[in-house]
């Protein structure tokens, strides 16, 4: 993927840049809000990683804004000091897609970059997800593997739809508190992990292949290989 | 709360603007005191002036109202005469009057049609006095002196009859009651002037102590507060909204600083703790793998800063009631149903249970991210400290008076009286919870979030009398 990484502090951005760059995908980087417009403006990007506050007149909020009216519908995703709810409502707002707190981990970064990039599009909404023998019916909500119905709860449900619209990427615990649960906060437990242990108990117990597994350091993925 | 960076720390820089030999007037034409005054002044004028104009009215106007009423009840009287024995009467009456008159201020005369003159005291016609039943105002010629006189005329049968009256003394004394209002009008506009100047000394008076404790904070000194007059009227209301805002600045004020020495003391370790590992590391690790596991370890030494840090800036955002912004009206139902089914999943793995009791509505303006993170505390402490196989209840109830309440009850070991008023203390741990891992800010969250929604949070014994009592913990939040 091309990314554009608009970020003023150097040892964020190099961090950030090898970091991109290692899992194979291509960054620009811009060291300000304007040159960070410019590239963006002029040149086709997969995803905008941009620091919330920006050098050179242009912050990153302003930067979404005039991307977003000129018709520029790139991902965009927030790195920002800045970690009050108003201030991540206002990016959002602004035309932001996503919005992580620093300090971070890169790991974190990475799963939302790829998150963001490979979104499910909404004009063709599919009604069924299916990975392995694991099929999930959205309409009719019923989950089956090898033709066996499982009983799942519907917050189990949206969990595991959540790893299925992702497959094959990571997803973390934060990222899973936001998306399944739209909480903004620390739980303090190790919440998540309880309710996808509990999840494995209904989908990969008895089964040969388990289907999600846990990134070390990262979070969760469901995928069909081991 | 943040603060921006550089500049001057008391209001922003004004450009200083070029002195004028002008300026310490203008600034004195447009202060408030002086707008004050002069609104007095005007109005003291004007109503010296009104009442100057009802005492002309009441004096001279009621003269001239005389006159002409002594003068319409003559007419009438020679009408009648003339009616009843014909102008020979009338000529007759009209000697007899001027021969009762003593005071010499009557004026009469009677012409036949031909211009004759038949009886009176005028040498001839005036040319002012016309028709049958007009005024005037004459000059008429009489004993050798032209004098003012007020005129009535009427017709009587081909003759016509001037009755009138000497007005000169009158207007005499009109020109005295004249001159008395002019006097009396320039001591009203000096009284106007010198009650303006007192006015504006004492609006400044009052206002000098407000405008004497705002400059004192202005440069730095928060301790100071507007002094009140106990008199209780609008001013001292001014100043007392003023102390309030003061106040409630300095308790915010106060909650910074207290986390920024919260951060100071309580974070100073962790991260001194973190540091010795990854220096004691870098000198002691024999190999590339303890050195990598003694790395990892400073990371989530560092995560776990970093998470300390994320909770003691929401508590402080939550205090300083900053998150007001984001509130809406909300069901508080689902969200306790939601966080109970998230931690119910903890609960079931520790061999524990949370059952819920709640209504089918509880509509609150609020913070939804907020009541679930403090909710979502109050459970977790609960379910930490409850024994395997107990059980948190969740219940909430709306009650006319108190508002809402939402209750956290568990079977651990409860919190003994002398604990719980410190419990909302940043990074407060009793004695028994040591052992138990946490960051000593859950329940200081917990009350940040009840005080923004106007509420309280009680702790009291689950089961009084039982052993273990456990603990009840209660938010209370205000209809807000």
């Amino acid at each position: 993927m091309r990314i554009l990484l608009v970020e003023d502090d150097a040892e964020v951005a190099r961090f950030v840049r090898k970091g991109l760059q290692e899992t194979g995908h291509v960054v620009e980087h811009a060291g300000n809000g304007r040159d960070g417009l410019f590239l963006a403006a002029s040149e086709q990007f997969d995803i905008l990683v941009l620091d919330r506050m920006l050098p050179g007149g242009v912050d990153g909020v302003r930067l979404v804004e005039t991307l977003r009216a000129q018709g520029n519908r790139t991902p965009v995703l927030f790195l920002s000091a800045l970690s009050a709810v108003d201030e991540r409502v206002k990016g959002l707002k602004a035309g932001g897609d996503d919005y992580l707190v620093k300090p971070f981990a890169f790991a974190e970064l990475l799963a939302r970059v790829e998150a963001l990039a490979r979104r499910p599009s909404v004009d063709a909404p599919a009604t069924r997800l299916k990975i392995a023998d694991l099929e999930m019916d959205l309409l009719s909500r019923t989950v089956t593997r090898g033709g066996k119905r499982i009983e799942i709860q519907p917050r189990e449900f949206r969990l595991l739809e959540h790893l299925l619209r992702h497959a094959g990427q990571v997803v973390t615990r934060t990222m899973l508190l936001e998306k399944v649960w739209d909480y903004h906060f620390d739980p303090q437990t190790n919440v998540i992990d309880v309710h996808v242990s509990r999840l494995r108990q209904k989908v990969d117990k008895g089964f040969d292949k388990p289907l999600i597994h846990t990134v070390r350091n990262a979070g969760y993925m469901i995928r069909a290989e081991a | 709360m943040r603060w921006s960076g550089g500049g001057r720390p008391y209001g922003r820089p004004v450009p200083e603007p070029i002195p004028h030999a002008w300026d310490p007037l203008l600034r004195f034409v447009r202060s408030a005191s002086f707008r004050f005054a002069l609104l007095f002044a005007g109005v003291f004028s004007a109503s010296a002036v009104l009442f100057a104009l009802v005492l002309w009215f009441a004096t001279a106007g009621s003269l001239d109202r005389q006159t002409d009423a002594a003068l319409r009840t003559d007419a009438y009287g020679l009408v009648e005469r003339s009616r009843e024995a014909g102008p020979a009467a009338v000529v007759e009456a009209i000697a007899e009057r001027l021969a009762a008159d003593v005071e010499n201020h009557a004026i009469y005369l009677m012409i036949a049609a031909d211009g004759r003159r038949l009886a009176g005291n005028l040498d001839r016609w005036p040319v002012e006095a016309e028709g049958d039943g007009t005024w005037a105002v004459a000059l008429v010629a009489r004993e050798g002196s032209q004098v003012e006189a007020r005129t009535y005329t009427i017709d009587l049968d081909g003759y016509r009859v001037l009755i009138g009256r000497d007005v000169n003394e009158k207007q005499r004394l009109r020109e005295l009651l004249a001159e008395g209002i002019a006097w009396s009008a320039a001591a009203a506009g000096i009284f106007a002037l010198i009650g303006a100047a007192v006015l504006r000394r004492a609006l400044e008076h009052r206002l000098r102590p407000a405008s004497q404790t705002a400059q004192a904070i202005a440069a730095g000194d928060l301790s100071r507060r507007v002094p009140s007059s106990g008199r209780e009227d609008e001013f001292d209301r001014l100043g007392e909204s003023m102390n309030a805002m003061l106040d409630r600045i300095d308790w915010l004020m106060a909650g910074i600083r207290g986390v920024s020495d919260s951060i100071a003391h309580d974070l100073r370790t962790p991260i001194a703790r973190a540091r010795a590992k990854l220096e004691e590391a870098l000198a002691d690790a024999s190999d590339a793998d303890a050195l990598r596991a003694a790395m990892e370890q400073g990371i989530t030494d560092l995560d776990n800063i970093t998470r300390v840090f994320e909770a003691l800036l929401r508590i402080a955002e939550a205090e300083a009631g900053a998150r007001r912004a984001a509130f809406a009206p909300i069901d508080l139902v689902p969200v306790l149903a939601d966080v109970a089914e998230f931690y119910g999943a903890v609960a079931e793995s520790r061999g524990q249970s949370i059952e819920t009791d709640l209504p089918e509505r509880l509509e609150l303006v609020g913070d939804r991210d907020l009541l679930a993170q403090a909710v979502g505390n109050l459970l977790d402490n609960a379910l930490k400290f409850t024994p395997a196989g107990g059980t948190v209840r969740l219940s909430a109830q709306s009650r006319i008076r108190d508002g809402i309440e939402i209750a956290v009850a568990d079977t651990g070991p409860g919190l003994p009286p002398e604990d719980r008023a410190r419990a909302g203390e940043r990074f407060f741990r009793a004695d028994a919870s040591r052992a138990t891992p946490g960051s000593g800010l859950g329940l200081s969250l917990v009350l940040a979030v009840a005080h923004l929604h106007g509420g309280e949070l009680e702790l009291e014994d689950a089961s009084p009398g039982d052993t273990p009592p456990g603990l009840l913990a209660v938010i209370r939040l205000g209809r807000a």
